[in-house]
């Protein structure tokens, strides 16, 4: 396997997890991601909706974009809203990972005052996970992890005010699986207002590069 | 495009067969030749097709968004990688699976690949395959090169080529075979693979097994060869061989396969197969590719002259040692059983009250005793990437590391031990893959259909899921004759969900209510898949989508109710007969105005206005019902008529009956579009005219096929026909039948979509 470098590594994900939600939450979002489609209302070129919710864990119900998949998402048993970017993106680890965050969370809001959903659903702004959708780029190994979360912990000790809130990090899954790590947040003031001061001061921007 | 495809071509530089690294090499060369505009559109498309990657949905860059057509605009721009498809519109990925064999290392790779390069599910197919879908071509080399090194080739999945020669499940452990056809299907699958007698064919050509001549596992009587274990003793030998069957097919018009030969022995498997390999590449259709199976083939030849042309095929051809080494070589491929003795973890039976049930269901006694094969059901085919990781673990810790997918969209588990039964059905439910449905009803197959397919009328997939659903919450409460029949959904005519062989089958139709399209599924009862796929259903009547559960709980209701003692299904709906199974369902078949009620006009798993042609759906013209709307319901019940005289043997009339209501329901098209033409022949003609060579009539997917059944019957109404012959028409009617519906559908919404466009 290549040496994991953070500044090569794209196809991040994003996943916030869901706090509370209705059963029926999976059916709602077909509906409401049509709907999304025809309004174009992601920054994403939206293509169409795939439905798994027959399926007891992993992608629940997907907005499948071409540069991005949204979705309702079961797997490993974390209900949750994830981006998980598909083509690459210019720009540093910091912009790519910024970038995914900042999409998941507005996904997220929106879905949540969505009428389907009758304020039924939310999420957990202090509960993250971010997955990296490249084993040759990104293995789940003891390297890789302690090379991510030094970089993760780099961005969010510069981009939060100081104590605003703390974070703990942790490496899921086992080497086989995707890298994916767990950010957990405190944050006095809200996780929200917190996600949203670190994904303004970052302000990425998207240049599709392929 | 994955950041990382560079990368993997120099990671598995040293770990791919050299010939399969020169292939992926050179199919990764078209793919920039293709970029760089010099690569013709048909070729690349037929190039991309035999390695495996298909075109999905909405892939001409156009989709219905249910308010409007949308053209979805892909950064590449004009860039296509085949006629009307562009190059970044996601695709599916076939990838190959000989008899459906696998290893714990092969099932982790496809994980890999599902949660990489697709949407994070594994799709297993009718044909034992798997499918990715929304998949890149520019990460389809990477792919292949991921699965080559696992020893896994996508080659010829797609395209007119042999398709993934498939086999029974159980071959080797089943009690009921006459002997493990794993070996000759695996010989067969790499004797053909590349093979240059197989590349110059018309259409596809479907290879199966089946070791016993009466299960439904092999299904190969729906196949180009269909090939059933036999025994003969000769001078006091066992020896091996096969019944070979030729020219089965399911598709629009299903065909049974005809015997090519009662005794085939195990040496000439292969050059036979060659020789039949070159016939078809010979004499099979090349133009119209809707005439181009083997099937028709063996029709038009006749299956006399058919075996007269291979045998003299067979003589000619040169010896070729690959015909007889693999026998030599033939216990490679055989599995060890595990010891006996020795169970992976001493458990107690769990406390579990699904675990009596599941061990019913889903455990079957291998012909090994003390071992057992475990069928592992795949809600509609579908499998996460965490699900296949937990079954590799599952593969490693209770098989001799193999693992087969089934016909059914399922897995089956080979050689665990009785004893280990506890433990694993608790690894099962761990990873969600113990449902105690294997075999019953509510284990539905299911093609794509709309979700995926560029094809598919209807969502398959969407009824599928809801009949799960329903059915399995009250399996358990089902009496036994209901729970183990068999439900097959397609979402087109095209048979990829196998209904034809299906007691109870459903495929996608349209119909139109005052200008709006309506999904609705076509019922066919009676099929059967036992005796390797013995007999098809046939078409009872259209069915609204959201009707159809309904419907499908009547006929359980009626059987359950109406069956006589030792009666199956088949037998049932051959006693009822159509006439009274479709009167018992009539009434569900209306559908109320789109302003009652707009959620009938919108099909399952969908939040779409429905549409078959990505184009508006034109606006109601008010509540009239058409002439012509009336005229093709008449024409639907004088076909019933025809099935009915059919069933009592009165063919002849059946066949005129048939011939004429096709003439009726293309006056009454002909006279929609304000084209008189009383006496027949001037509606032959004027639908010639009119309607064909203005390809009106035309499906957007197999052009002109429906309109030649009209025409041809018409023109060989006079000649004599036999029974098959007349049952085809009788189907062949139900498509035409259809088609018009489709066509009125389609001029309809462009009539209106016209209108639109003249309003200021």
């Amino acid at each position: 396997m290549t040496t994991c470098v953070p500044d090569r590594i794209q196809h991040i994900g994003a996943k916030v997890l869901a706090a509370t939600f209705p059963p029926d939450w999976l059916a709602l979002a077909i509906p409401v991601f049509h709907r999304w489609i025809q309004q174009e209302a992601c920054e994403e070129l939206l293509i169409d909706v795939a439905d798994y919710a027959h399926l007891p864990v992993g992608p629940g119900v997907i907005l499948v974009a071409h540069e991005a998949n949204y979705g309702l998402d079961r797997t490993h048993g974390r209900p949750g809203l994830v981006y998980q970017r598909k083509t690459v993106l210019e720009g540093s680890f910091e912009t790519r990972l910024l970038y995914s965050v900042r999409q998941a969370f507005r996904a997220a809001r929106r879905l949540m005052a969505e009428p389907e959903y009758q304020g039924k659903l939310s999420f957990d702004f202090a509960a993250w996970e971010i997955v990296f959708n490249d084993r040759l780029l990104a293995p789940n190994t003891e390297q890789a992890w302690s090379i991510i979360s030094q970089e993760l912990d780099r961005i969010l000790k510069s981009r939060l005010p100081l104590d605003s809130a703390t974070w703990r990090l942790e490496r899921l899954g086992e080497p086989r699986d995707l890298l994916r790590v767990a950010v957990h947040l405190e944050c006095p003031a809200g996780a929200e207002q917190i996600v949203e001061d670190l994904i303004a001061s970052s302000a990425p921007r998207a240049h599709a590069a392929d | 495009m994955k950041a990382s495809n560079p990368l993997w071509t120099q990671q598995l530089a040293n770990q791919l067969p050299t010939g399969l690294a020169e292939e992926i090499q050179q199919f990764e060369d078209q793919i920039t030749l293709k970029k760089q505009g010099r690569l013709d559109d048909k070729v690349f498309m037929e190039a991309r097709l035999r390695r495996g990657c298909y075109g999905q949905r909405y892939d001409n860059g156009q989709r219905h968004d249910g308010v409007r057509v949308r053209t979805l605009r892909y950064p590449c721009g004009d860039l296509t990688k085949g006629p009307n498809t562009v190059w970044d519109a996601p695709g599916m990925q076939r990838i190959k699976i000989p008899y459906g064999g696998l290893n714990a290392r092969q099932l982790e790779v496809i994980a890999e690949l599902a949660e990489e390069y697709a949407d994070g599910v594994a799709h297993v197919t009718t044909r034992q395959d798997f499918q990715l879908h929304f998949v890149h071509l520019d990460d389809t080399p990477t792919i292949m090169r991921r699965l080559a090194a696992v020893g896994i080739t996508t080659r010829e999945a797609c395209g007119n080529t042999v398709r993934n020669v498939t086999a029974c499940s159980m071959a080797g452990i089943c009690p009921d075979e006459v002997f493990d056809v794993t070996p000759y299907a695996r010989a067969c699958a790499y004797y053909l693979l590349g093979h240059p007698d197989c590349q110059a064919f018309g259409r596809k050509f479907k290879i199966a097994f089946s070791g016993c001549p009466d299960k439904p596992c092999g299904l190969a009587r729906i196949h180009d060869i269909g090939l059933i274990a036999r025994e003969r003793c000769s001078n006091g030998h066992v020896q091996r061989g096969f019944e070979v069957l030729v020219g089965g097919g399911l598709g629009p018009v299903p065909y049974q396969a005809k015997l090519f030969t009662e005794f085939l022995p195990v040496e000439e498997l292969l050059p036979t197969v060659q020789a039949i390999a070159r016939i078809f590449a010979q004499h099979g259709e090349k133009r119209n590719r809707n005439r181009a199976r083997m099937k028709f083939l063996v029709e038009k030849l006749g299956i006399d002259e058919f075996k007269r042309l291979v045998q003299q095929e067979r003589a000619r051809l040169p010896e070729d040692p690959a015909w007889a080494s693999y026998l030599e070589e033939h216990g490679r491929y055989q599995e060890s059983p595990p010891p006996l003795g020795d169970a992976c973890v001493s458990t107690s039976p769990p406390e579990d009250p699904r675990y009596q049930t599941w061990l019913e269901r889903n455990v079957q006694r291998q012909r090994q005793a003390g071992f057992v094969a475990v069928t592992v059901p795949l809600p509609l085919g579908d499998i996460t990437a965490e699900q296949l990781r937990q079954l590799a673990d599952i593969v490693r810790r209770y098989t001799p590391d193999t693992i087969r997918t089934t016909i059914e969209q399922n897995f089956l588990l080979r050689w665990v031990r009785e004893s280990d039964l506890p433990a694993l059905y608790q690894d099962l439910v761990r990873a969600h893959l113990a449902e105690p449905l294997a075999g019953s009803i509510a284990d539905i197959t299911a093609c794509p259909g709309t979700d995926t397919c560029k094809l598919g009328i209807a969502s398959s997939r969407g009824l599928a899921r809801e009949l799960r659903r329903r059915l399995a919450a009250r399996l358990d409460s089902l009496d036994p004759s209901l729970a183990t029949l068999r439900i097959k959904t397609s979402g087109c005519f095209n048979s990829c969900g196998q209904h034809h062989v299906a007691d109870i089958g459903f495929y996608g139709v349209s119909r139109n209510r005052s200008g709006y399209a309506v999904p609705h599924f076509q019922l066919l009862l009676g099929g059967n898949s036992r005796r390797n796929g013995c007999s098809y259903g046939l078409p009872i009547v259209a069915i609204p989508s959201k009707r159809v559960p309904e419907a499908l709980e009547r006929i359980l209701a009626c059987f359950q109710a109406e069956r006589q003692p030792g009666e199956d299904f088949h037998a049932f709906v051959q006693r009822k007969g159509k006439e009274s199974l479709k009167a018992l369902i009539e009434d569900l078949t209306q559908v109320p105005p789109h302003d009652a009620d707009p959620s009938w006009y919108v099909d399952w798993s969908d939040a779409r206005e429905f549409s078959t042609e990505d184009i508006g759906v034109g606006e109601c013209a008010g509540e009239v019902v058409t002439p012509l709307e009336f005229e093709l319901a008449s024409c639907e019940r004088e076909l019933l008529g025809a099935q009915t005289l059919f069933e009592k043997g009165v063919t002849e009339e059946a066949r005129q009956s048939a011939c004429r209501l096709m003439l009726r329901a293309a006056r009454a098209l002909l006279e929609w579009l304000g084209v008189t033409a009383r006496e027949e022949e001037e509606v032959v003609a004027r639908f010639k005219s009119e309607l064909c060579d203005t390809q009106l009539f035309f499906d957007p997917f197999v052009g002109g096929t429906f309109a030649n059944y009209f025409l041809t019957a018409w023109e060989q109404r006079s000649q004599p026909a036999d029974e098959d012959a007349v049952r085809r028409l009788l189907n062949e009617a139900q498509l035409f039948l259809d088609a018009c519906h489709a066509c009125y559908v389609r001029l309809a919404s462009a009539r209106s979509a016209r209108r639109q466009e003249a309003i200021p």
